[in-house]
């Protein structure tokens, strides 16, 4: 359709979704050399308890066990970026599957396909992941499946609408015509014209689960391998008047890197509906 | 005829007007009437980036009152920018006026307030749109439509103007105007809807009426009603109308005028009569050779052998807004069809929109299954088959569709798009791709043209490739619904030629869907009239335009428009001379 460097001048035009792609850059890569940055564990006691930021030997302060905030951050980037793309990978799975069978098959498959999927959205989404987390144990296994497993039924909704819609374009048809299989024709006719909507919302999902995922740890139900941004400010909630910096980095944290999704979500919206964005521009 | 017409008419300011207005309308009464419309050199640029740098370029021409002047040109020709200028409806701040005048009684639009204007479009200069479909408010009575603008422009009360409202409506030959003023758009039909339109654009008794386009949409016995509506309402109230169309056939019927476009210049102005019959831009000559007819000299096609097709008492109904425990609206779009198809003959399914014709062709491909019936393809009947059993039979009978811009996955490259059916067919990939530059040099496009994106060619040049993706199966019967009726004049006819020049060189079998009686005569050996899912009469197509049995049939010729008017010979001739090329459009 588009040429690559049309697409990126199209998104740089947002100037909001070229800065959520630098934030998410910095945390990509402080997750990715955190266990160089900062060698030691994160769950290591490396100094004296309740220091504030700009201390020595600790730019962010420590908690209240005397463990790095900085270092937990780094480590916490790691996990909250894993959680985050592997569960929406897992969601995306699921979602455009059923969706797309929904969609193309329509009638009876539809109506099977979308009752299942309406009994996933009547159960509160955050609940029905607590209840999961607490059932298979918390590690990070079960964390993703319990994120994929509630968000994946916006997106079977949104790839069935465009299935629907897809599905009776002339192109489509031609397929039929020229005796292509029911798989060719929704993998390679369908799938790549409905792609747009899917990876904005995907993006936005990426967001919503590192969300979910630092809930969850807050309340206690996170990896405990694992060190996270949920699970610091969690901890330090008990201390927020006495060590305001323990909860405020660790949720800065979480703030930056969902808004800067967000962003990105509204960015990568501009550059592949170029239609629809440009309205009340 | 005294008008000087010139090719080129741009800088021709002062002079021009009068002599041309005394020149064309002989009802006009004094010499020196004043325009209506004066544009003077009107120039409306484009963003950055378009294909040209501005969509209409130093335009100039004059209304007058009590003429209908018709703006020809084909798409992207800048008539549709000019009558949104006018009205202020250009997508700002994109696309802007960036020179010239547009005087209304010699006043320049342009400068006035806001306000001015506003009160200037809707009371003084009307509109009535192409789509009637979604021109109306769909959550509002029509009635309620058009009291509002009496509510903006005039003083009457409330009373008055539920009065003029009827008074309207009955102007516009709506029957039980004071019912249908009280009903909801989606109650009316097309035709319904496109008369509520005038009724709005009438409603302030405006002095120039721009209609962009308005029977486009519609079908030929509809649009034959409402052209006679334009023509009376213009006469009766001495309005100036500008009428917006790409059809010649239109133009024959309605104009006093015309004004030909082209790539937003005037390339030839003049009294309908002299431009019709005598015209002197090669464009113009270009475009009326392009008019679809009837051939005279094509010879009845003898029928030899066994039926290629054969549909026999074929049913469909679609049941409309049924739902859970809620029998819906039933529309028949197949009554007991009944139609053969021979090897190399072309038959034609002529109807409106809704007569069902578009129902048999998917029915032939397997795209839809009627309720009962057989369609015999060699004998075999396809309908019953399973989706294995019918594999085989996707060769042999393909489909061209109407739109050249939904048929082609945008995401796939030419050459892919041609050789999906072969490699789906067990085809070796490489060969299939070969055989695709064949194909596309078959329909006249260059084999290099593989390696593109449908996105980077014309409508024209996207229906030879859609046609070269049928043409790869190899088939003996080809179903094109509506294949170019999406097009503009100039390139209909290649396309045609093409498919003409085709069916002939591999020996196809054709069913051509359409819905233009002057179409389906240029190409058809034998056409079939449908209405409301019957084929109403069927035969060779010199017998059914030349001696038409059925009524319907008769309605139709007799709605087809400009049909007193005769395409001058030596176009047609300079036509032949030129298409025998076979000119990529």
């Amino acid at each position: 359709m588009k040429t690559s460097s049309g697409f990126w001048a199209a998104y740089a035009r947002n100037k909001g979704a070229v800065f959520g792609l630098l934030i998410v850059a910095v945390v990509i890569v402080l997750a990715l050399f955190s266990g160089v940055l900062f060698p030691e564990s994160p769950w290591e006691m490396v100094n004296a308890p309740f220091l504030p930021p700009m201390s020595d030997g600790a730019l962010l302060g420590t908690d209240t066990l005397g463990r790095d905030i900085a270092a937990g951050i780094a480590h916490g980037a790691r996990m909250s970026l894993w959680i985050g793309l592997v569960s929406t990978g897992v969601a995306l799975l699921i979602g455009v599957s059923l969706g797309a069978l929904a969609g193309f098959f329509g009638g009876v498959v539809d109506d099977a396909i979308m009752r299942f999927t309406e009994l996933f959205q009547t159960i509160p989404n955050f609940v029905l992941a607590v209840v999961l987390v607490a059932i298979f144990t918390p590690s990070s296994t079960s964390i993703v499946a319990a994120i994929a497993i509630v968000s994946w039924p916006p997106l079977a909704r949104l790839a069935r609408g465009e299935f629907l819609s897809l599905r009776s374009r002339e192109f489509v048809q031609a397929a039929i015509t020229t005796g292509q299989s029911n798989l060719t024709i929704i993998v390679r006719q369908i799938l790549p014209n409905s792609l747009s909507p899917i990876i904005v919302s995907a993006s936005l999902m990426v967001a919503t689960a590192i969300l979910l995922e630092s809930s969850l740890s807050f309340l206690g139900l996170g990896d405990p391998n694992q060190m996270s941004w949920g699970y610091m400010v969690g901890a330090a909630r008990t201390v927020i008047r006495q060590a305001w910096w323990m909860s405020f980095f660790p949720g800065l944290a979480i703030l930056l890197t969902v808004l800067s999704l967000n962003l990105i979500g509204e960015g990568l919206n501009d550059a592949l509906n170029p239609k629809l964005a440009r309205k009340g521009r | 005829m005294t008008g000087t017409v010139t090719p080129f008419p741009a800088p021709r300011r002062a002079s021009a007007p009068q002599t041309e207005g005394s020149a064309m309308s002989p009802s006009s009464v004094a010499t020196a009437v004043e325009p209506l419309l004066d544009v003077r050199g009107l120039t409306i640029s484009l963003p950055d980036g378009a294909d040209r740098p501005y969509a209409v370029e130093n335009l100039t021409f004059t209304l007058n009152p009590n003429e209908i002047l018709c703006v020809v040109g084909e798409s992207g020709s800048g008539k549709s920018m000019t009558a949104h200028a006018t009205m202020g409806l250009l997508p700002k701040p994109h696309v802007k006026v960036t020179g010239g005048e547009l005087l209304f009684r010699g006043h320049n639009v342009f400068t006035m307030s806001e306000t001015e204007q506003r009160a200037l479009r809707g009371g003084r200069i009307a509109m009535v749109f192409q789509e009637p479909m979604t021109a109306l408010n769909p959550l509002k009575k029509v009635g309620d439509q058009i009291e509002e603008s009496l509510r903006v422009h005039t003083s009457l009360d409330k009373a008055a103007r539920a009065a003029r409202v009827v008074e309207l409506l009955t102007q516009v030959g709506l029957p039980n105007p004071a019912d249908l003023s009280k009903s909801y758009p989606f109650r009316l039909s097309g035709g319904q809807r496109q008369r509520v339109m005038i009724a709005m654009a009438l409603a302030c008794e405006p002095d120039v009426l721009i209609a962009d386009e308005p029977t486009t949409a519609l079908d030929v016995t509809t649009q034959k009603q409402i052209l006679e509506l334009i023509r009376s309402i213009q006469a009766e109230r001495h309005m100036g109308v500008m009428f917006i169309t790409h059809d010649f056939g239109v133009v024959a019927e309605i104009a006093d005028r015309v004004a030909v476009m082209q790539h937003g210049k005037l390339v030839e102005i003049g009294p309908a009569r002299q431009v019709l019959n005598a015209p002197t831009h090669p464009y113009t000559r270009h475009l009326i050779a392009s008019v679809p007819h009837y051939i005279e000299h094509r010879a009845d096609f003898t029928k030899s052998g066994d039926a290629l097709l054969e549909a026999r008492n074929v049913n469909k109904v679609f049941n409309v807004g049924g739902g859970f425990l809620r029998k819906g609206r039933q529309v028949v779009a197949g009554d007991d069809i009944c139609l053969t198809i021979h090897p190399g003959e072309t038959v034609g399914l002529v109807g409106e929109s809704g007569s069902g014709k578009s129902t048999l062709g998917r029915s032939i491909v397997g795209l839809m299954t009627p309720n009962s019936g057989q369609i015999l393809f060699k004998g075999q009947n396809l309908l019953g088959l399973k989706r294995r059993e019918f594999r085989p039979f996707r060769r042999d009978i393909q489909m061209v569709f109407q739109d050249p811009y939904a048929s082609l996955n945008p995401r796939h490259k030419v050459g892919d798009i041609i050789s999906q059916g072969p490699v789906a067919f067990g085809e070796d990939k490489g060969k299939a791709l070969t055989r695709a530059r064949e194909l596309l040099q078959l329909v006249g496009l260059d084999g290099s043209a593989a390696d593109r994106y449908p996105h980077q060619f014309s409508g024209g040049q996207r229906q030879r490739i859609s046609i070269a993706r049928a043409l790869a199966m190899d088939p003996t019967l080809l179903v094109a619904d509506e294949p170019v009726s999406a097009l503009d004049v100039s390139v209909q006819t290649q396309v045609l030629k093409l498919l003409d020049d085709i069916r002939h060189r591999l020996n196809l079998s054709m069913l051509f869907i359409t819905h233009d009686l002057r179409v389906a005569a240029q190409v058809c050996d034998t056409i079939a009239v449908m209405r409301r899912g019957k084929i109403v009469e069927i035969g060779p197509s010199r017998s059914v335009f030349g001696d038409p049995q059925h009524e319907y049939t008769r309605t139709l010729l007799d709605a087809i428009p400009g049909k007193a008017w005769e395409i001058p010979a030596e176009l047609l001739a300079e036509r032949a001379g030129h298409s025998a090329g076979g000119h990529p459009s």
